[in-house]
């Protein structure tokens, strides 16, 4: 195991088992507010400081990293659960009308700028983390359709799924039985990028205000608040900073460290 | 060349019509009755009816799409509903500050990643290309509207190099300039990165190739077969990534303009989207929309120019 698979799981483990302890505890409730209290500096009773209504950072944190790795998880999900079974059924019927259907469709998803289009979904539809989700989702359709399909086009070509024809299976169970077993490590090591992207997206999304909507915690929003504060209580903006980048980073890592150690030969692909 | 070129010609009209119908949809269709829904919920209903006629909602969606599709190209995007003025000169205002944004964050992002890439490969292992590397996941990983924060604290607030903030207008073009600096670096940065990866991976794929192992049997040095014969054929991949990242330098500049407060189209995009004027937010996403439509067009024609092999695969 490489030191960036560990250093990368490392980092996943911690911020995934922050937002699965503020299911059940955090320090405060960030929902009660503090004026007296506002703006402290980390340490003390506050560990990391409080914001400038008086809320414990580290509780917001806790709760942000629980929007921040659903929103990514379920944007992932749709990528995966539409655009995997897509790019299997381009594959399996390479060469006709069906695959380039489905390959021009990608190809214009893929030529919208995605951050201007979740901006316009998220704006007419009402800013919202569910928003937020569908937005971000789509656009990871199209990654996972390709990679799936050009990962499962050289299987067609291989022995073990000629044997699978012969003996009479349909091009749907070979497709299901043999060739997504085959493409597995490939779409974890993906998954995670785009989870990582995700992360990244849903920030600046909140950030602006097209994400999850007060009280939901998050942590471009948090950055947003922060904003105006930056020369009177700094570690209001970097603390939320260093979550999003540490959590990035760890799944980047996650995902190289991976890459490596299930099959070095995979290569990601990274916009 | 010609037959290929017409090929991405059509793709293209395909793309931009597809994409005009999404907008559209988006924007007109779905949401219900844009004239209510951009009056508010207290509207009264003769208002809203003589918003409805000014809109032209009173026509069918075919007869409404075509007059929008059709205003466009004549350059007329309709008027503004909160600015009464024409939405074309809004734009028109707005472009000098994105554009110029976008392509002061493309030259940075390059002049960066270019020598970095390229030193990183050619030192493969060695201490410097991990420190590259291990800057550029770094890179990656930063949120850039994160990072400009920063650099506000540290530029504009602490060192007071810069101002935090706004745009004086190209009547003074160093000062315009200046005023982009923070917004291009933060902008840049994570293009850098990504750029600087691909740079690196591309020459080390070519220097793998049997044409490099020709060079270097023939007696030149690994940097000479690198500078020489790598470098010009790692290009292709690293210039398709300078076409994509221009699409993601003109959306990004959305955030960062916030950031800075810079009156560009990102701003213009939610100040409509605040004030619900549907009109403009549907134009302004358009024109993003064609203009990376069109940069990948060119990118690929370019492409299918330089390099023979790439107008068979189409």
């Amino acid at each position: 195991m490489s030191r960036n698979l560990i250093i990368g799981a490392g980092l996943t483990l911690f911020f995934t088992a922050l937002a699965a302890l503020s299911f059940l505890w955090t320090p405060y409730d960030i929902e009660v507010l503090d004026i007296p209290n506002r703006l402290l500096r980390p340490g003390g009773a506050h560990l990391l400081g409080t914001d400038h209504f008086g809320r414990d950072i580290l509780s917001m944190i806790m709760m942000g990293a629980r929007t921040s790795i659903a929103v990514a998880l379920v944007a992932v999900g749709i990528g995966m659960g539409l655009g995997v079974p897509l790019g299997l059924w381009a594959a399996a019927r390479h060469g006709s009308l069906l695959d380039d259907l489905i390959m021009r469709g990608n190809d214009l998803v893929f030529a919208f700028p995605s951050l201007v289009i979740a901006i316009l979904i998220t704006a007419v539809f009402g800013p919202s983390a569910v928003n937020a989700i569908i937005a971000i989702g789509i656009f990871n359709i199209p990654v996972f359709a390709r990679l799936t399909r050009s990962a499962a086009l050289p299987l067609w070509e291989r022995d073990f799924i000629r044997a699978a024809r012969v003996c009479g299976k349909s091009s749907t169970r070979i497709s299901a039985e043999h060739i997504l077993p085959n493409i597995t490590n490939l779409m974890i090591v993906q998954g995670t990028i785009q989870f990582s992207l995700g992360i990244l997206a849903e920030a600046a999304l909140s950030y602006i205000g097209l994400g999850a909507q007060p009280p939901t915690a998050s942590w471009g929003r948090m950055l947003a608040d922060a904003q105006t504060l930056v020369s009177l209580a700094p570690h209001v903006a970097l603390i939320p900073g260093f979550a999003i980048l540490l959590t990035v980073l760890g799944l980047n890592l996650l995902g190289d460290g991976l890459r490596d150690w299930l099959d070095p030969r995979i290569r990601v692909v990274r916009t | 060349m010609i037959r290929y070129a017409l090929g991405r010609f059509a793709s293209l009209v395909i793309s931009l019509i597809v994409a005009s119908i999404v907008i559209f949809a988006v924007v007109e269709v779905i949401p219900g009755d844009p004239a209510a829904f951009m009056l508010g919920v207290n509207a009264r209903p003769d208002t809203i009816a003589a918003l409805r006629a000014e809109m032209g909602l009173d026509q069918s969606l075919i007869a409404r799409y075509l007059a929008w599709v059709g205003g466009m190209l004549q350059g007329d995007f309709g008027m503004s509903w909160t600015y009464k003025t024409p939405v074309a000169d809004l734009i028109g205002d707005r472009v000098w500050v994105s554009l110029p944004l976008a392509i002061y964050a493309l030259i940075l992002s390059t002049i960066v990643a270019f020598p970095a890439g390229i030193y990183a490969a050619s030192r493969r292992g060695s201490a410097g290309d991990t420190a590259i590397m291990g800057a550029t996941q770094l890179g990656v990983a930063i949120p850039n509207f994160w990072f400009a924060m920063i650099l506000v604290l540290i530029f504009a607030i602490n060192l007071r190099w810069f101002s935090a903030g706004g745009f004086p207008g190209w009547g003074n073009p160093l000062a315009a300039i200046k005023a982009l600096t923070l917004p291009a670096v933060a902008l840049a940065l994570p293009q850098a990165a990504i750029l600087a990866r691909v740079m690196r991976s591309s020459l080390l794929d070519m220097l793998g190739e049997d044409f490099i192992r020709t060079a270097r049997a023939k007696g030149l040095t690994r940097r000479q077969a690198l500078w020489r014969h790598a470098l010009r054929n790692a290009l292709i991949p690293v210039l398709t990534i300078i076409g994509l990242q221009f699409s993601f330098l003109l959306a990004g500049g959305i955030i960062i303009e916030q950031v800075f407060f810079l009156p560009g189209l990102g701003r213009l995009i939610f100040q409509s989207i605040s004030a619900r004027d549907l009109i403009v937010v549907e134009s302004v996403v358009m024109l993003l929309v064609f203009t990376v439509i069109m940069v990948n067009f060119i990118v690929d024609l370019t492409y299918a120019a330089v390099d023979p092999r790439l107008r068979v695969r189409a």
